[in-house]
């Protein structure tokens, strides 16, 4: 097997493991800070044992994002050196500045609330979970920006064949850096807070908890309400965004194989590559120009414009996307239920519904995972858009043997890790807030 | 000076600071999670030690992500050349601090294999503070390199002789920063255990250090006529007698602070050897990756030295807050 292949395995693998933290510990801290929020207004102890649980919960995640995270940050270096070498005078920035302005912030005052709660004021505690709020926002922010300039690079010029940065700020706020995230992180809060509901609809199931449930419950469906809901608004900017910025990755998406004038939207298919054909094809006619352009009639971009070295994989992209849009509406009407029930005052004691939000707990991360193939998958062949082809961005002097040495010992490592988190997640959930929690 | 050279200087000076504040504050959570076997007998034991270092040991491992992350920022070519160079050397690594990031959680509550996780976790210490000291080993000698700053050897070129030595000094002076912070943070057993290991631990560092020198003599002999390399030295040795001295008076937070002295005297002869180079080829001079070679631009040095600048002082300012939230002697909560 070649080494680009296997490094871009290797990448997916390790990204794709890694991204199923990172979107938990944004929802989870997002909570956290309410509930901290409320406690410094009412003093209300439940609001503490509430906290105290979803920190336990918080340190487990976090420690897997931890582990799972350095491998990324190094394997610029391990497995694209030659992408290190040619772009990092604007690529590696980011990734300090993440390290200097945001993991610092969060990995420091995450000991905070880990084992200081006896330790500081009332006020210092709500300033802790303030700051790992923060701080792990703000990590999404630069890692963001770092893969939004492959997405759309801007601010940088070619000099002597290596990308030099011209202009910080517009390498900063490159186009799709902002919407995509808005989308990110309301994916995060989607993915934490369904997970939060799915606990505490387990525990309104067993009859658990009482009072403690209720209050994650209606906590977490108020932020997943706004979140899935916006999360509508938020997709849509970020697929007019890459229609006018990427648009053979838009191709891509829909499957749109030719230049069309008044382009559908697809809403399912089985796109064949070799034959450039959609079988099964339902769409919707003229949807996709007027989404685009606000136009039925605008013309699109197909994939016959791209030369054959130059056009996305079409089926994965296709695939990925779908399946994300359609999780995404699924979430839309689970918000709006969720509303109602709120509202009826059903939503704690209805046996269907708490069922429901149990099976919703893994759909957001099935949405992110695909949401990251879409945007990865969509993007090749290139490493940077239009800059550097990943053929081009691989380590020269790793040798295949090494790359699928580590692949398999990272799949393996991966599975146990995983297999372990689970079931410690399982045990702490089990035993319930108000269990004691570790030492200092 | 002129301004670019001025702010590859800076960045030399700065990446050697991160990386040094790394040595020095996962230095001790490495440390005490090696030394663990010898400071912990038994469950109640080890959580203690855990507890010692479990508020700081992701804190002090950002200051190596950071690191990475400004050299890749600001000299992209060493790094890339490092990196892919020492590519299963640093797999290794990468594996061991994955398990060393999870396996104190595991441990606490996957109460059914707690030898498997507390082994991981010794493991996962162990590695990287040998590994470390070994691959600053090779680009203080020299490795084999292209003209296109590629690397040319093999897994077996990283382990000759001299980065051996060094790695094995880097993993003494990492064991005694952990085992002089858990005679600092802990009473009881435990801290009669470290008190009972530092003898060895300290004497080990000066025969890792006496071992480094004479490899430097062969393998190095230029770097000796650096007046610095020399300050450094009698720094560091200072140091460390004086850190027996304050153990044996029962003073250890002084004690773990000369260890700290001592680290960063080693710090100072790596700088004070390698500038201005980042990694040495072997045999030709001409080759080696240097400040100039490898930099980033102007414009990319000046936007992160802004950065750095404005956010340095305020994680370490946080960072000794938070370290003074925890002072004192870790209490058993059981
Ligand atoms: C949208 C958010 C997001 C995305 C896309 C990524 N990460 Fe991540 N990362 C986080 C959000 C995050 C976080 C929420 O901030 C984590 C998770 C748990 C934690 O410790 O911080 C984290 C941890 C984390 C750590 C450990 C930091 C520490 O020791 O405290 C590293 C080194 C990275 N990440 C690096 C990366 C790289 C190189 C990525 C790109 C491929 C990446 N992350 C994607
Ligand atoms: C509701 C309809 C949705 C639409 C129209 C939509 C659209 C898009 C588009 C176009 C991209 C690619 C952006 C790019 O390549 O630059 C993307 C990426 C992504 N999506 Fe969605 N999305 C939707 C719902 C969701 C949901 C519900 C989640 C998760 C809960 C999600 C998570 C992600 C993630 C994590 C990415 C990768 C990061 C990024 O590129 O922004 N999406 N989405
Ligand atoms: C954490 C969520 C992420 C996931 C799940 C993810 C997923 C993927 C996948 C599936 C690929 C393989 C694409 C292919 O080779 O066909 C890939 C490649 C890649 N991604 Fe991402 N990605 C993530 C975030 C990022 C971020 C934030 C960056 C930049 C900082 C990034 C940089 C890259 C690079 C360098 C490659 C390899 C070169 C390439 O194939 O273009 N990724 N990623």
């Amino acid at each position: 097997m070649d080494v680009v292949l296997l490094s871009r395995i290797q990448f997916a693998v390790a990204a794709g493991f890694h991204f199923i933290f990172p979107p938990l510990t944004l929802g989870i801290t997002l909570v956290i800070l309410v509930i901290e929020t409320l406690f410094l207004k009412s003093g209300e102890e439940i609001y503490k044992t509430i906290s105290a649980f979803l920190i336990k919960i918080l340190g487990l995640i976090f420690a897997l994002g931890v582990a799972t995270g350095i491998v990324l940050e190094f394997s610029f270096g391990t497995n694209w050196a030659q992408y290190s070498r040619l772009v990092g005078d604007i690529f590696g920035a980011p990734l300090a500045a993440e390290g200097i302005l945001a993991f610092f912030l969060e990995s420091v005052f995450l000991g905070v609330l880990l084992f200081g709660r006896n330790r500081v004021s009332r006020r210092m505690y709500w300033v802790s979970a303030f700051l790992v709020f923060l701080g792990s926002h703000l990590s999404g922010f630069w890692i963001i920006i770092a893969n939004s300039w492959m997405q759309t690079p801007a601010g940088f010029a070619i000099e002597g064949g290596r990308a030099v940065l011209t202009d910080f700020n517009a390498a900063v706020f490159n186009p799709s850096t902002v919407i995509r995230f808005l989308h990110t992180m309301l994916a995060g809060w989607i993915t934490g807070t369904l997970f939060l509901a799915g606990i505490a609809a387990w525990y309104l199931l067993n009859k658990r908890h009482e009072a403690m449930p209720k209050i994650i419950m209606k906590i977490s469906l108020i932020i997943f309400i706004f979140s899935a809901l916006a999360q509508f608004a938020s997709g849509h900017s970020s697929s007019v965004q890459v229609a006018k910025t990427q648009p053979e990755k838009m191709a891509a998406f829909e499957a749109l194989w030719k230049t069309t004038e008044g382009a559908p939207l697809s809403l399912f298919g089985i796109p064949v590559e070799s034959e450039r054909k959609t079988y099964l094809e339902v769409s919707i006619p003229k949807l996709l120009s007027l989404l685009v352009h606000f136009d039925p009639n605008a013309k699109i971009m197909g994939l016959d414009e791209f030369g054959p070295d130059e056009r996305p994989p079409v089926l994965l992209p296709f695939m990925s996307y779908h399946v994300m849009i359609a999780l995404g509406s699924l979430f839309a009407l689970l918000a709006v239920l969720s509303a109602f029930m709120l509202i009826r005052q059903t939503a704690y004691a209805s046996k269907w519904f708490l069922v429901s939000m149990i099976a919703a707990i893994s759909l957001p991360h099935l949405a992110n995972e695909f949401g990251w193939i879409s945007a990865e998958v969509g993007r090749q062949p290139w490493a940077v858009y239009r800059v550097l082809k990943t053929a081009d961005a691989v380590s020269v002097v790793v040798p295949a043997w090494q790359v699928l040495f580590s692949l398999i010992m990272f799949s393996m490592i991966y599975l146990l890790l995983f297999t372990v988190f689970v079931a410690i997640l399982l045990k702490i959930v089990k035993k319930g807030p108000g269990a004691k929690a570790g030492g200092y | 000076m002129e301004t670019l050279t001025f702010l590859q200087t800076s960045w030399f000076a700065l990446i050697g600071a991160l990386l040094a504040g790394y040595a020095l504050l996962d230095g001790f959570d490495l440390g005490a999670g090696s030394l663990l076997p010898f400071l912990a007998a038994d469950d109640e034991e080890k959580l203690v030690v855990f507890n010692s270092i479990w508020p700081f040991w992701d804190g002090n491992e950002v200051w190596l992500v950071t690191g990475g992350a400004a050299l890749f920022a600001a000299f992209p070519h060493a790094y890339a050349t490092v990196f892919s160079g020492f590519y299963l050397a640093f797999m290794l690594v990468l594996f061991a601090l994955i398990f060393r990031a999870v396996s104190m959680e595991f441990w606490y509550y996957d109460e059914k294999r707690r030898g498997l996780w507390s082994a991981a976790f010794v493991a996962g210490s162990l590695l990287p503070s040998l590994l470390y000291g070994v691959a600053l080993g090779n680009v203080m000698v020299g490795i084999p390199l292209a003209e296109s700053m590629e690397f040319t050897g093999n897994f077996f070129t990283l382990l000759r002789p001299y980065p051996l030595a060094i790695g094995l000094l880097g993993l003494f002076a990492i064991l005694l920063q952990g085992v002089t912070y858990i005679a600092m943070k802990t009473d009881g057993a435990v801290q009669n255990r470290a008190r009972s290991i530092f003898g060895r631990v300290w004497g080990l560092f000066i025969a890792a250090m006496a071992l480094s020198f004479a490899a430097t003599i062969v393998y190095m002999p230029e770097s000796l006529s650096n007046p610095l390399v020399w300050i450094s030295a009698a720094v560091s040795i200072a140091a460390w007698l004086l850190c027996r001295l304050f153990a044996s008076g029962g003073k250890t937070g002084l004690s773990f602070a000369m260890s700290s002295l001592a680290l960063l005297g080693l710090w100072g002869i790596v700088g004070a050897t390698q500038f201005p180079n980042l990694v040495r080829a072997t045999g030709n001079a001409s080759l080696n990756i240097t400040l100039y070679n490898a930099s980033s631009s102007e414009k990319t040095l000046w936007v992160m030295l802004y950065i750095a600048l404005i956010g340095m002082p305020i994680v370490i300012f946080y960072t000794f807050y938070v370290y003074r939230i925890f002072r004192g002697k870790v209490m058993i909560t059981k």
